[in-house]
């Protein structure tokens, strides 16, 4: 039972920490290359625009439900599962994700860099 | 790929780590945090170690944006992730922590896959969104021109307005 929570937890961390992270880079790809609207229409423009995009405050919200779920999965189970099987399921899961809702190419290369880092990561932090 | 552009990816590497074990170490100081005794939340942000742990990851956040804002995330994230393994490396030669052989297997496959990325273009998604201009091959050059971004409607208020 206790164990069946615990994969709760780490589930509920994943789906949150894909969509924020989802909606983050979204918002920022509306906002466009930062440093280019920097230098043509000043730092300020830069600011309005983040701050005038929904999909960023939606995104920090889902990073931050994330987070805290990710607090309450670790009062549950052990640092050393959830630590790493959260970490490492969220690059897997955020290569789907961006294929499917960014429409990112994620070709043969990008998956083996996802899957060695989603290992290394288990292995490290476990 | 510019070297701004890979200064802003280290940034995310570097901001990450350092603010990650700036904060646990400032954490340890300060002792447990229970839901019942939020003030102890104000006494831990007194802890110059959480202070600036907290900065950091502000900085990070600003650089994690940055890239995001021309690069994909299925290449920002794997392309930083070598933050962990500069976590490990501070663990073992700063704090003189044990690296088992298990965690050296987990560097050496988190480089293999940061070297397999950063061999790739790093933005895929504006030319497959926009295919009538193969000219944006961002991997070079800079993306392309405000106009050609088809942006949610309340962008184009606050754009409009700028100008």
């Amino acid at each position: 039972m206790k164990s069946a929570y615990t994969w709760g937890g780490i589930v509920v961390v994943v789906l949150a920490s894909v969509v924020g992270d989802i909606l983050m880079a979204r918002a920022m790809k509306q906002v466009g290359d930062v440093h280019a609207l920097w230098r043509r229409a000043g730092l300020w423009t830069v600011v309005a625009r983040i701050l005038g995009n929904s999909n960023f405050f939606l995104g920090l919200t889902a990073m931050g439900v994330g987070f805290f779920s990710l607090l309450f999965a670790l009062s549950w189970g052990d640092v050393s599962l959830v630590g790493p099987a959260a970490a490492s399921l969220t690059f897997i899961g955020n290569a789907f994700a961006a294929r499917i809702f960014l429409h990112e190419r994620v070709d043969r290369r990008r998956w083996i860099a996802a899957t060695l880092v989603a290992a290394g990561v288990a292995l490290l932090a476990g | 790929m510019t070297f701004r552009k890979y200064l802003v990816l280290a940034g995310v590497t570097v901001f990450a780590a350092a603010g990650d074990s700036m904060l646990s170490h400032g954490m340890k100081q300060t002792g447990n945090i229970s839901l019942h005794h939020l003030q102890g939340v104000i006494l831990a942000v007194a802890n110059p170690w959480v202070a600036v742990g907290i900065l950091l990851l502000l900085a990070f956040f600003a650089s994690y944006m940055n890239a995001l804002s021309w690069a994909d995330l299925t290449y920002v994230l794997p392309a930083t992730s070598l933050g962990y393994v500069l976590l490990a490396l501070v663990a073992k030669f700063a704090l003189h922590e044990a690296v088992s052989p298990l965690r050296w297997l987990g560097i050496a496959l988190i480089s293999g896959g940061v070297g397999f990325v950063a061999g790739g273009p790093a933005l895929t998604s504006q030319e497959h969104q926009d295919e009538k201009s193969p000219s944006c091959d961002s991997a070079q050059g800079e993306p392309p021109a405000e106009g050609a971004r088809n942006g949610a409607p309340m962008e184009q208020v606050v754009s409009g307005t700028q100008r």
